[in-house]
């Protein structure tokens, strides 16, 4: 029979392995609201995992490196944005370049930052990756079952769902969230209702870089335990441009969806070997495209899909 | 000058001139709070420009615009909006997926409303005005009429007491109509001062107090509304005849090359654009079509191309049922359409191409074998730029970069070329000058005398009244008359134009 | 009460389009800038740029061997980027090159892999058309659903990538597993008999690659389809108006674009790798989208782009060895120069007019259609 401790175990493994998705999901989803699909996230998270590395092992502070590291997705979602806004270049390949690039600059700055060190790994400080353990709040943290399932997770899982749940509360109960999503549904319409919409495309889309760039540095800080890998984002970047889809453009709802594509991501190691791997990771691909497929059967009411996505504005055209 | 009453809105002067076209000169205009102003005027006549000014979009180049006595500077919507001036457009400004409500409060300032407090400000406002509207219905489920009370909603949300409509009956039912009309009344009695653009007669004669004419870009005074009739309306909208000595050549007519049979045609929204439209055209005649813009002249010209599927009736090209063609058969038969519209470069011409490759836009699949011969469009490109005097850097210049008339002539001379045997041409000299346009007329008879039936879809009805032989005139989609050009006035056209059927108003005029 | 000014500083309007030197020249200089830049950068952290450059470029052209391995850089990236422009000539955003050159891939493998006792010539040409058809049905999949529920494609290709990638490791892991391999699951090398034979020492691909161009080149610029794919992706209105079925030319190019990169996907695999690895696009299908807009949907300049790209991937490796820096290098550079072409690109289309002249620039740059619709 499975054990409670075993389902126990694999809800911790899967929210942890979804946390980096949160951050990436939720980045693309504020991007997305104003109509621009940055297919950068990869690139994104790329450079928020070497920023926020590069400042935690400078700083040996937590803190510090996620700053860092939302700095650092800020300036690259900054380039996708001057260039798709301000200079109304394709959106699709600046964001296919920004990935492109952004994980090669982290690549090509992480092999000179190896070459750098003496034993020839590029290792953050025990003190840092102490701080970046999963909390354990006594008292709280020692409720059978309970503890374990909400308070024994690392700091990036808090602050992930904290952001979602900001932006989720930005996009949906503020004024500022109605005109965003304005934005992104009829550009024109935002636009003849007095609604600054250059403005708002820049303020959304350099916040999801950073967010995006937070998620780079659970990529880079706690998955490989400390050290510097190359390419050590891995396709997560683009696992949360499927997210975002699935999560029909909520930040709350991408909480709940990035800890199901964890769950899928993990449960390969939970499952019997009959089932092929393949079939795990694929899994989320299918799931998303199903979700896409079946949105666009039912018409443009049943989809969340922001109906100016894809598309620049240029005010003269309306 | 601040009299005993402030206008609402006084305009002074007001000139604009859009590159060498003069599209407003030296304008008049006053409104009154708790009153209902209409602004008439045929297609071009300036309206639709003097209200961007008003409403922000635009500036003046010359005279001024005074709001409650003050002269102002109106910069951008938002400033109109600041002055209380709010102005509801042709084509709605709407977020689909967002409620009634949400949409009304969009780019407000201040904090985001609850729910609960808004839909009560929203249905306060409804109240106050006499509007019907469920504020938690998504936008994409609503009738046309619905999205208009949200957008009436919307300027009045933002406290705007100067209203401005530019033709909302446009896309409305008759029954949608008087619901609209029974709220503007109740906002004029609720002290707003309310401009609305129209072209109906009836309508003006139900709505309005007082009336400003505008022809060819100059206010034609103002009447109070009580004080005129239809009759009297129409002529002051449409001015007296004008000669323009266009030629009109008599040629053999004797066979029939299109018959339109009770064709009925539903737009994509599922509005009527046609009903039960009959007539015929025969060989060597011109067969003009008046109508307001957005009568169903588009869809006509569709049906026949083959590029919508008519919901009843039929369409009959030399005596054969042309249901169920393709485009590219009907193309083939010999009926060629070319239809200008507003941006010239939305149908019929490729932008991104240069003249060969759009004279091939039709005759591309014709020859054997997998290849495109581009020498005959080659040589055609060549002939029209000699015969039409087109101006152009290069046969192989992107069409978009050559100017406006310039454009059309490559588009009606491509349709002239194909030698058709029915030639449908649908405003052929919009925004040319003068001699261009004579050369459109020109080139259309010389088609005529060919034997060639041509159908022309035409605004400007002294042209309509000279070149063609026959006018079909459509209101609504439905067809009020087709009379002899010969025998009908200017004013009994635009009579018909407005709803009137031939029976009516043949007693007029004459 | 003057209503405060509210202008912007600067407002954008398109303008009258620059001749073709002049634009040419501009995306020169935007290149000459980006590789500035990619060398202030390189500077800063201790190199000599013209130096690396240098070894870059002399990495390339050094030996005919350093030359041959350029030129299978080349192969699958121009390859890719042909099919590409085929769809985004028609502005349909494919971004799926990459899951079309796998599954062109996996179609050619199988007949590498089970069907090598047959004559080697007829094999070959069957791994062609059979990665030919693999792309094109991966491109076909999202063409019908577009055009038929109006399916976003550019999010439904990119979905369609992966699941291309995880069939080729469901293969590799299950029913295509080498049994002989140690470690890691593989899937077994191909059998001289289906690998491409090698032309001037390289694999015939190349020969491929240079039909391919010229085919695309005619193919767009000379028959009857090509024509239609320019009129769909000008305007659909415009070309329902001529008589041409939409439906069916999208469909029809989206099976080419598709098997187009899955003859790359077939050159890869059974020609530079001589097995099918999760490997097998690695990238390419993205960058073929980068070279193919910086082509400007041009195949010939395509040829050229996709060979600048590949000095740039060999010109990595070179300096890899030869300075200890990343291959990664590459990819750091491309960004650059596509970055700074693209933000050129803005001022071949548009100019910025300053706030202060505006009034009369205003009234010049509105085009004709404003008055016209004054009804």
């Amino acid at each position: 029979m499975i054990s409670l401790d075993f389902i126990l175990k694999f809800i911790v493994a899967a929210v942890a392995a979804g946390t980096p998705l949160l951050f990436g999901t939720v980045g693309e989803i504020l991007s997305e609201k104003v109509g621009h699909l940055n297919l950068g996230v990869e690139g994104m998270m790329s450079i928020g995992a070497l920023t926020g590395f590069m400042a935690g092992y400078g700083s040996h502070n937590l803190a510090v490196s996620m700053i860092a590291a939302f700095a650092g997705g800020m300036v690259s979602a900054l380039i996708y944005a001057v260039l798709t806004i301000g200079f109304m270049a394709n959106q699709n390949v600046i964001g296919l370049t920004l990935t492109i690039f952004g994980v090669g600059f982290a690549n090509f700055v992480g092999v000179y930052m190896v070459g750098k060190t003496s034993s020839n790994t590029w290792q953050l400080s025990a003190d840092l990756i102490s701080q970046m353990k999963s909390i354990h709040i006594p008292l709280l943290s020692d409720i059978p079952v309970i503890g374990k399932l909400i308070f024994s997770y690392d700091p990036f899982t808090y602050t992930g769902i904290i952001i979602a749940l900001i932006c989720g509360w930005y996009l949906f109960k503020t004024k500022a969230g109605l005109n965003t999503q304005a934005i992104g549904e009829n550009p024109a319409a935002a636009d003849a209702a007095s609604i600054q919409v250059t403005k708002w495309k820049f303020i959304n889309i350099v916040l999801g870089g950073g967010i995006c760039g937070i998620g780079g540095a659970y990529c880079s800080m706690i998955i490989n335990g400390g050290v510097w890998i190359s390419d050590c984002v891995g396709g997560l970047g683009w696992i949360s441009v499927a997210l975002v889809i699935f999560a029909a453009w909520r930040p709350q709802t991408a909480i709940l969806g990035s800890f199901i594509f964890g769950a899928l991501r993990v449960l390969k190691y939970y499952m019997p070997s009959v089932i092929p791997i393949a079939f795990f990771n694929m899994l989320p691909f299918i799931i998303t495209a199903a979700v896409l497929l079946i949105a666009s059967i039912r018409g443009t009411k049943g989809s969340h899909i922001p109906e100016n996505l894809g598309f620049n504005y240029f005010r003269e055209d309306r | 000058m601040g009299g005993e009453v402030k206008n609402a809105i006084r305009c002074e002067k007001i000139s604009k001139v859009f590159g060498n076209v003069i599209a407003n000169e030296k304008i008049d205009l006053e409104l009154n709070y708790g009153e209902i102003l209409a602004l008439l005027g045929e297609n071009g006549s300036g309206k639709t420009t003097l209200m961007n000014m008003i409403s922000g979009i635009y500036h003046p180049d010359e005279g001024t615009i005074y709001v409650n006595g003050e002269p102002v500077s109106i910069q951008s919507p938002l400033d109109a909006q600041k002055l209380g001036i709010g102005m509801i457009h042709q084509h709605f400004k709407l977020v689909n997926i967002f409620s009634a409500m949400e949409n009304i409060e969009l780019g407000t300032p201040g904090k985001k409303l609850p729910p609960k407090e808004l839909r009560a400000r929203v249905t306060a406002l409804c109240e106050k005005y006499g509007l019907e509207t469920d504020p938690l219905k998504p936008v994409h489920d609503m009738s046309v009429s619905e999205k208009q009370t949200v957008e009436i909603l919307k300027i009045l949300y933002r406290g705007a007491n100067i209203l401005i409509l530019d033709e909302p009956t446009a896309v409305l039912t008759p029954q949608e109509t008087e619901k609209l009309f029974e709220i503007l009344r109740h906002m004029r009695a609720a002290g707003c001062a309310i401009i609305i653009i129209t072209h109906k007669l009836n309508e003006v004669l139900s709505i309005s107090d007082r009336v400003t004419i505008l022809r060819k870009g100059r206010s034609f005074g103002t009447v109070k509304t009580a004080e005129v009739d239809v009759s009297k309306l129409t002529e002051l909208m449409v001015g007296r005849a004008v000669n323009l000595e266009i030629e009109r050549p008599a040629t053999d007519r004797s066979e029939e090359v299109l018959k339109v049979v009770d064709l009925c045609v539903e737009r994509s929204d599922g509005s009527t654009a046609l009903e039960d439209v009959s007539f015929h055209v025969n060989r060597g005649e011109i067969l003009g079509v008046a109508g307001i813009a957005g009568s169903g002249q588009k869809e006509l010209c569709e049906s026949i191309a083959g590029l919508i599927t008519p919901k009843k009736g039929a369409i009959l090209y030399k005596k054969e049922n042309m249901a169920g063609k393709t485009p590219r058969e009907i193309i083939e038969l010999g009926i060629s359409m070319s239809f200008v519209p507003e941006d010239r470069l939305g149908m019929g011409l490729v932008a991104g191409m240069g003249m060969t490759d759009n004279m091939l836009l039709k005759t591309y699949t014709r020859g054997k074998g997998a290849f495109v011969d581009r020498a005959p469009a080659k040589k055609m490109a060549e002939t029209l730029v000699d015969k039409f005097g087109i101006v152009t850097a290069g046969i192989e210049m992107p069409v978009r970069m050559m100017s406006g008339g310039n454009v059309q002539k490559v588009l009606l001379g491509r349709e002239i070329e194909s030698s058709p045997d029915l030639l449908i041409t649908a405003y052929p000299v919009r925004g040319l000058d003068i001699n261009s346009s004579y050369l459109v007329y020109d080139l259309l008879n010389e088609q005529k005398k060919k034997g060639v039936a041509v159908l022309y879809i035409g605004e400007d009805l002294d042209v309509l009244l000279q070149l063609c032989d026959r006018i079909a005139v459509l209101c609504h989609g439905r067809l009020t008359g087709v009379v002899d050009a010969d025998k009908v006035t200017k004013e009994q056209i635009g009579l018909m134009m407005t709803g009137e059927n031939w029976e009516e108003v043949r007693e007029y005029g004459g | 009460m003057e209503a405060k000014k509210r202008e912007p500083l600067l407002r954008v309007v398109k303008h009258a389009e620059l001749s073709r030197t002049q634009s040419f020249l501009l995306r020169l200089l935007a290149v000459v800038v980006a590789l500035v830049v990619g060398g202030i950068f390189i500077a800063s952290i201790g190199y000599n740029p013209l130096e690396v450059y240098k070894t870059m470029v002399v990495g390339c052209f050094r030996s005919v061997m350093a030359f041959q391995a350029t030129i299978k850089f080349c192969i699958p990236m121009c390859i890719a980027a042909l099919g590409v422009t085929l769809a985004f000539k028609m502005k349909f955003w494919n971004i799926g090159g990459e899951g079309q050159l796998i599954m062109g891939a996996v179609f050619a493998s199988y007949f590498a892999l089970f069907c090598d006792g047959m004559p080697h010539v007829p094999l070959i040409i069957i791994m062609f058309l059979a990665g030919f058809v693999g792309g094109g049905i991966w491109g076909l999949i999202p063409a019908l659903c577009r055009e038929k529920w109006g399916t976003n494609e550019t999010l439904f290709t990119l979905m369609l990538n992966y699941i291309a990638l995880y069939i080729v490791t469901y293969l590799r892991d299950g029913p295509w597993r080498d049994p002989q391999a140690a470690g890691f699951n593989k899937i077994a090398r191909f059998s001289a008999n289906s690998q491409l034979d090698k032309v001037a020492g390289i694999h015939f691909g190349w020969i491929i690659m240079i039909v391919l161009v010229v085919f695309v080149f005619i193919y767009l610029s000379k028959t009857k389809q090509g024509y239609e794919i320019s009129v769909v992706g000008e305007s659909r209105d415009t070309a329902r108006y001529a008589g041409i079925n939409v439906r069916r030319v999208v469909i029809r190019t989206m099976f080419l674009s598709g098997g187009i990169a899955g003859i790359a996907g077939m050159i890869q695999a059974c020609g530079a790798d001589a097995t099918l690895s999760t490997g097998v696009a690695n990238g390419v299908g993205f960058t073929g989208i980068i070279i193919a807009w910086l082509a400007q949907l041009n195949p010939i300049a395509t040829l050229v782009v996709a060979f600048a790209f590949s000095i740039l991937e060999k010109g990595s490796s070179v300096i890899q060895s030869s300075f200890g820096l990343s291959t990664a290098c590459a990819d750091v550079l491309q960004g650059i120069i596509l970055f700074f072409i693209m933000a050129i690109e803005f001022f071949v289309r548009y100019k910025i007019v300053f706030a202060g002249h505006k009034e009369k620039k205003l009234s010049q740059a509105k085009p004709e259609k404003k008055e016209a619709a004054g009804k």
